[in-house]
């Protein structure tokens, strides 16, 4: 610990600190532009210049090292003046506009400006004009306003991970800019925006529509990944203008993924449901709330009474709140039907009755950043994790090893340390020989189940490259992670993964855990909506026809694993109800009753995020139309239906019901499997289908929103092939494939070459209306010329 | 060209054949290597041969004059990975010795910095050459083959246990990349953009290793100190500034080029060996250290010695020995307007101070010799100068405020008489026969 | 996207090889500065296609070579003439003549700083001070030439030289 004294107080600084953050913990303000406490210093923008006794020149207080002692002086004579001068400065070739600026009312040099700068500057002479820039749909330039502090161009090196932006050219001809002809592709590249101090890069979609000061703000939470970030949604007249990222250094620190940012365009899509409708005789009529619920209910228990509560089934969107699931389960059980499920990409379900608990994250998300070994399996982590992956990336640079065994060689832009690719269905083979690997390291017998698989089949080098990594760190991996992906959770022999992770975490004495697919993850095991002993599971549900369905915020064709066989099943049944704050022509042609229920910004609700932090948020604006909040509906829905336990007067009393009072994180979070089988054996014939969820893609909300379905993340779906793949399909990139499962051709995609594919498995994007009819995420596909 | 005059030549020994003796073989007969071989069979210290520098009070001779010796006593000794870099992006204005350095006797930096290298225990070393001297890059890479092959460079050097290699990089056009870390940013495949110091180049230098970093004529005379004795080189000069050193003359003298000589040399001795003033006209003033000192009127210069204390007292700066001197046709508003010119085109960018000041300080320099000043641009000048200096991560913002508060400190009755009658005090005819251009052989 | 036409030769990747081999191997970002010189010699300048190409093979950020190209001020990124003049017209040597011989210069071409004469030959450029003060005046032919003393009668022999 240092001493150190600013402004006549004293107080006790870590090691290392700077001025700055000394001047921090004090809650001294010290006027800056260039640093930002997650960024490299740059100490550029001289702005906070401070006396520091006994130096013959005011110093940055950014980038000066504090040391036993020292004396700084924040306000002093030298050091105002020292502002003052850089302030002088930085306005001579800044626009004064501030009317007309789209940052006007919340940019930093304004601010400053009216504290340190003069009335009148004596800079008499041109004013410099920097042409702007095409960084893509989501961020605007007005390149004259920039002050070079670098931050933007820092934040895609370091942040992002690859330098998408630079400053070109020098002196006052600096002008920061992306290479010639780019624009900023990165998942995170909102964020630039946040951190401009000036109003050089502002947000294109909400550019000029509206000043800052005509906003509401309300704290949120982010409806997408299983982070849960804290959100501000800002809205005027109930209409959300803009989401800004809440910092909480435990969830997402103080960033925010495009995704999260600019999702909120969907909202106000055309698509919104804002009436009842029901279906008559073929006909959808907009009707009042009354007579849509006496339809639906009408319909449920009639089919409940003539067939069964079995013959309903309950699909709801692991985006839905921990409230709106718990009372749909409730509504479900109380017809007597135990299939519910929220879990709707999942295809193996065999630890379903195994589970010693909630499966999660198996650590706290900040705890990620002190793993020193890292496996992920089965993740498009930067785009299904990107603040996840950001972390990570983070951890590499301070030395931590990070590995990945996947089915596709995507560019994290993290250091490697070790990695596997491998077809999906090897996955689980390989994971085995790592845990045999890592066994023999440590001198202990592995699980005599894992002898049998075949070394033949898989890159056993990979496996022992990756089990060195993970044995070499810190009390022979006791700070190592194991972490589950998206795609190892939607894996058809996903329980074999995970057991074979808890082996792997159990050798190493270190942890592992799930990636949390969707915000509510984890909250639908609180709400208790996944099935019990005799209930059918996501799957099994659409694969055995019901006569009902009761369908909660989910597109199922695009959102289960099989969309074609989940469209297939849905259009079959009798009653369709569907609660969505959308309507697509698939839900027209289905359901038979849609009622137009609230997304997360109009209505209170509660997500427990994949670290199981229960994060509850209200109604940002009013529901749009004659929308409402699910758990409303459902609640009548259940008082319609003379349920026992539908008397809410509150979200609140929802979730304390549901979660047993208020905890902060939810209980029973346990990632074992009681006696698992593993299953190690699979060998497809035929191409092997490896299917993302593309980020802007991955729920009804996001597919909705405009400026993201323009970003570099939206292309259109393609079939991607290695060069061998290609070659043995007789094919050349760009070429038109038809792909097929089972034989029939369903579906015509341009072939893409790409080298980070194994051999004989063909990348199809899943989630999206160009390839629902390709059936399961993951199956064979035929492959050929168009 | 190569030497025209010299007291006490060490540097400049082997450039009397000018550019037929630059090779090794020329090197190694005069006495070239002999004490690298010295050293490496005597197994002298690190602690012995630095402290044999310290004796010789060699100050740095890139600008800033830090003594050598205690800047490689700054190396860590245990680091495993280490660098040297030679800084020879001479780009001061003015300044044109390592140049000729690099011109007639390259052998005498390799062996200055395979010295240093052993001092500081660094394995891997490069030359940083100013990109516009792109033939004497080549000569520097001919050199290095010749040192390669003689078994000076490599693995177990002359067969010692000690192994250095040396390489060249070029610049390619920044004057901020003579800054030491800006130069280490531009190795490393950057912009030259300097890095805020502390952590020093000791610490964290090329690729975040530590890193001595010195002057081309630093290194070459590395080699002279160890062979006559450090006491010997620091008495050949004066207390507290060692030894000999190269001054670039330019500008109005008969001869312009570099001579050298001891420290404490009268400068009008200097402006003697120079030939004296071109055309015999009156000197007018003198910038002492390169362009970044500050001008000094003859009067004073007249009086000054050629060493650091000389003319720091003086109120300029010995910086790199570039001697610019003006004779009596020269305009100081336009002499000014064009160093002014340079800072702003030099300015790397980065602090908000030199970016947007330098540009400052030539347009208002240039409006005043064109004819467009006002009263108040002077104190303004001051004032801009006042909100650039001490307040940047290098030195260029200084480096760009000194000509323009020196001139107008000490030529303020020539800018007042611009700002007044908006032309210049000099007749411009006067002005333009000053250069020589039109009389063809005037040197 | 590179096209053919301007991907690096095989001459310019060996020499560009010889460059990377002088840095330790996890640093070939810094033979960025040398690729760009012997890419601008072999293309006569630097297009963007160019540009990313050396970014590429070193595996670096298109930006940062760009970055690179644009900061140090003898990387041409617009075409030039067959013979670029670079006039060092700083003051020492102005104080010579450097302002005059560009003057000189500027008149016999029929150019301004800048400019590349209608034929294509020459392009004019200001430089800064090449720390050749001593031979002043000074001027660089297409980088890499230096010429001192340039006089009248030298400009003249120069400029008839370069046909
Ligand atoms: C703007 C600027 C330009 C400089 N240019 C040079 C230069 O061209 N050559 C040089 O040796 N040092 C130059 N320096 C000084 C170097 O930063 C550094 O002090 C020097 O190379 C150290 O070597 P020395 O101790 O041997 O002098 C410059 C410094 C500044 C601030
Ligand atoms: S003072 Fe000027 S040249 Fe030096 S680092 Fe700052 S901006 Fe660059
Ligand atoms: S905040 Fe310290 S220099 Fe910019």
């Amino acid at each position: 610990m240092l001493e150190i004294e600013i402004d006549g107080k004293t107080l006790q600084v870590a090691d290392g600190s700077t001025i700055i953050e000394a001047a921090h913990q004090l809650g001294t303000y010290i006027p800056h532009f260039c640093y930002h406490k997650k960024l490299s210093i740059a100490a550029n923008c001289r702005m906070c210049l401070v006396q520091v006794e006994k130096a013959p020149k005011p110093m940055p207080a950014c980038a000066t090292p504090v040391t036993n002692g020292m004396k700084v002086f924040t306000h002093s004579e030298l050091a105002v003046k020292a502002q003052k001068g850089v302030m002088e400065f930085l306005l001579i070739n800044h626009p004064l506009d501030c009317p007309i600026c789209d940052q006007g009312g919340e940019c930093q040099l304004q601010d400053l400006a009216v504290g340190y700068g003069e009335s009148a500057s004596q800079y008499q002479e041109e004013k410099r004009v920097v042409p702007d820039k095409d960084l893509g749909p989501l961020v605007s330039t007005d390149m004259t306003r920039c002050i070079n502090c670098t931050r933007c161009i820092r934040f895609t090196a370091e942040i992002a991970g690859f330098m998408e932006l630079g400053q070109s050219f020098r002196g006052e001809r600096a002008e920061v800019m992306p290479f010639i002809g780019k624009t900023v592709d990165t998942e995170l590249s909102g964020n630039i925006i946040d951190l401009c101090p000036v109003g050089a890069l502002t947000s294109k979609p909400f550019r000029f529509s509206a000043r800052t000061w005509e906003l509401s703000r309300r704290k949120s939470v982010s409806p997408h990944d299983g982070l849960g970030s804290n959100l501000i949604v800002q809205t005027k007249h109930d209409r959300v203008m803009r989401v800004l990222p809440l910092e909480n250094e435990d969830i997402n620190e103080c960033w925010l993924t495009d995704k999260e940012r600019f999702s909120y365009q969907g909202l106000s899509s055309a698509e919104r449901l804002t009436k009842p409708m029901v279906k008559q005789g073929g006909e959808w009529k907009e009707v009042d709330w009354s007579v849509a619920l006496d339809y639906a209910s009408h319909a449920l228990r009639d089919v409940a009474k003539t067939h069964g509560g079995a013959a309903i089934g309950g699909l709801l969107s692991p985006h839905a709140t921990l409230e709106e699931m718990y009372l749909a389960q409730k509504l479900l059980r109380g017809l007597d039907s135990e299939n519910i499920d929220f879990r709707l990409r999942q295809s193996d379900f065999s630890a379903d009755g195994k589970r010693k608990g909630t499966p999660w994250l198996g650590m706290k998300i900040a705890d990620i950043g002190r793993l020193d070994r890292v496996l992920v399996v089965g993740s498009f982590l930067r785009k299904d994790h990107p603040l996840v992956a950001q972390r990570l990336r983070q951890s590499a640079k301070r030395g931590a090893q990070i590995s990945i065994l996947h089915s596709a060689d995507d560019d994290l832009l993290i250091k490697l340390a070790a990695r596997a690719i491998a077809a999906p269905s090897q996955l689980p083979a390989v994971l085995a020989e790592v845990v045999k690997a890592v066994a023999e390291l440590k001198g202990v017998a592995a699980d005599p189940a894992l002898a049998k698989v075949g070394a033949g089949l898989v890159d056993v080098n990979a496996a022992k490259k990756i089990a060195a990594s993970l044995v070499s760190g810190s009390d022979g991996g006791k700070c190592a992670g194991i972490l589950l992906g998206n795609f190892a959770q939607q894996h058809p022999q996903a329980a074999t993964l995970s057991a074979l992770a808890q082996q792997l975490a159990g050798l190493l004495g270190g942890s592992f855990g799930f990636l949390g697919e969707a915000a509510n993850s984890v909250g639908g095991y609180a709400a208790k909506a996944i099935p019990t002993a005799g209930g059918l599971n996501a799957a099994a549900m659409l694969k055995d026809p019901r006569h009902a369905y009761v369908v909660v915020g989910a597109e199922p064709e695009l959102d289960c694993a099989d969309g074609a066989q989940a469209l297939a099943s849905l259009t079959k049944a009798a009653a369709v109800v569907v609660l969505s704050p959308f309507k697509s022509q698939a839900m027209l042609d289905y359901a038979a009753v849609l009622l137009p229920v609230s997304p997360f910004s109009e209505t209170s609700g509660t997500f427990v995020n994949t670290e199981g932090r229960v994060q509850s948020f209200y109604a940002a604006a009013k529901p749009l139309g004659e929308a409402r909040p699910a758990w409303k509906v459902l609640r009548v829905l259940g008082n319609l239906l003379d349920l026992n336990g539908f008397a809410f007067n509150s979200s609140e009393e929802v979730r304390a019901e549901a979660l047993d009072g208020q905890p902060e994180f939810v209980s029973g979070l346990d990632n074992g499997i009681d006696g698992a089988t593993l299953n190690l054996t699979a060998s497809p014939n035929g191409l092997e289908r490896v299917a993302d969820v593309p980020i802007h893609f991955s729920d009804p909300l996001v597919r909705r929103a405009p400026a993201l379905q323009q970003a570099a993340d939206s292309a259109a779906p393609t079939a991607r092939m290695n060069a061998a793949t290609l070659a043995k399909c007789g094919l050349a990139s760009g070429d038109k494939v038809k792909v097929g499962a089972g034989g029939t051709a369903a579906v015509t995609l341009p072939a893409q070459f790409d080298a980070g594919l194994p051999d004989g498995v063909v990348r199809i994007a899943a989630a999206h209306a160009d390839t629902v009819a390709l059936g399961a995420m993951s199956s064979v596909l035929s492959v050929e010329k168009a | 060209m190569a030497l025209i005059d010299t007291i006490n030549p060490l540097l400049t020994t082997g450039w009397s054949k000018g550019d037929a003796g630059w090779s090794l073989k020329d090197y190694e007969a005069r006495g070239g290597y002999v004490q690298l071989k010295r050293i490496l069979a005597s197994k002298m210290t690190q602690d012995d041969l630095i402290a044999e520098v310290k004796k010789s009070v060699l100050r740095g001779r890139g600008g800033a004059g830090f003594p050598t010796g205690l800047k490689w006593s700054f190396m860590p000794k245990a680091a495993p990975e280490k660098y040297v870099v030679c800084n020879t992006d001479e780009g001061e204005p003015g300044t044109f010795k390592d140049r000729d350095l690099m011109r007639f006797d390259p052998h005498s930096v390799i062996e200055g910095m395979i010295i240093a290298a052993y001092a500081v225990g660094a394995k891997l070393g490069y030359n940083y050459i100013h990109g516009e001297i792109f033939d004497m890059y080549q000569r520097f890479e001919e050199a290095l083959d010749q040192a390669r092959a003689a078994g000076y460079l490599g693995n177990n050097i002359l067969g010692s246990d000690f192994s250095f290699d040396l390489f060249a990089h070029h610049g390619w056009g920044a004057y901020i990349c003579g800054e030491e870390t800006g130069l280490l940013e531009s190795i490393e495949g950057k912009k030259g953009q300097p890095r805020y110091k502390p952590p020093f180049p000791a610490n964290f230098g090329l690729y975040g290793k530590p890193t001595t970093i010195n002057n081309t004529e630093t290194f070459a005379a590395i080699p002279f100190i160890l062979g006559m004795g450090g006491e010997a080189y620091l008495n050949l000069g004066k207390p507290n500034n060692g030894g000999t050193k190269l001054f670039s003359v330019s500008g109005h003298v008969n001869r312009p080029g570099n001579y050298e000589v001891p420290m404490g040399t009268p400068f009008a001795k200097l402006l003697e060996m120079a030939g004296g003033m071109r055309g015999g006209r009156k000197l007018k003033a003198v910038i002492p250290g390169g362009s970044s000192a500050p001008v000094l009127p003859a009067d004073i210069m007249m009086e000054c010695t050629m060493d650091y204390d000389s003319i720091a007292k003086a109120g300029s700066m010995l910086g790199s020995g570039a001697v610019i001197v003006m004779d009596e046709t020269v305009c100081m508003v336009k002499a000014l307007e064009r160093l002014s010119y340079f800072y702003f085109e030099e300015s790397c960018g980065q602090c908000t101070p030199c970016r947007e000041g330098s540009g400052w300080l030539y347009r208002v320099v240039h409006r005043i010799e064109h004819g467009e000043g006002r009263p108040e641009d002077l104190d303004l000048l001051n004032r801009v100068t006042d909100n650039m200096m001490g307040k940047t991560i290098c030195a260029l913002a200084d480096a760009a405020a000194f000509p323009v508060r020196s001139f107008i400190k000490h030529f303020k009755s020539e800018f007042e008489y611009h700002i007044e009658n908006k032309k210049c005090l000099v007749d411009p005819e006067v002005q333009r026969a000053g250069s020589g251009f039109f009389k063809a052989g005037a040197a | 996207m590179t096209n053919q036409n301007d991907m690096l030769s095989p001459e310019a990747i060996k020499k560009i090889d010889r460059e990377v081999a002088k840095y330790p191997a996890d640093q070939k970002q810094s033979a960025v500065m040398a690729a760009l010189v012997i890419a601008q010699d072999e293309k006569g300048w630097l297009s963007k296609e160019t540009i990313a190409a050396v970014a590429g093979y070193l595996g670096m950020a298109p930006i940062a070579a760009y970055e690179v190209a644009s900061f140090y001020n003898m990387y041409d990124l617009q075409p030039v003439g067959k013979y670029k003049l670079t006039v060092c017209t700083n003051l020492p040597c102005a104080l010579s003549g450097g302002v005059h011989a560009a003057d000189y210069v500027k008149e016999k071409l029929g150019i301004d700083f800048n400019e590349t004469t209608a034929d294509g030959r020459f392009t004019l450029k200001e430089g800064e001070c090449m720390g050749a003060c001593g031979d002043a005046p000074v001027m660089l032919v297409n980088n890499k030439r230096m010429c001192s003393f340039m006089l009248p009668e030298q400009i003249d022999k120069l400029l008839a030289e370069c046909k």
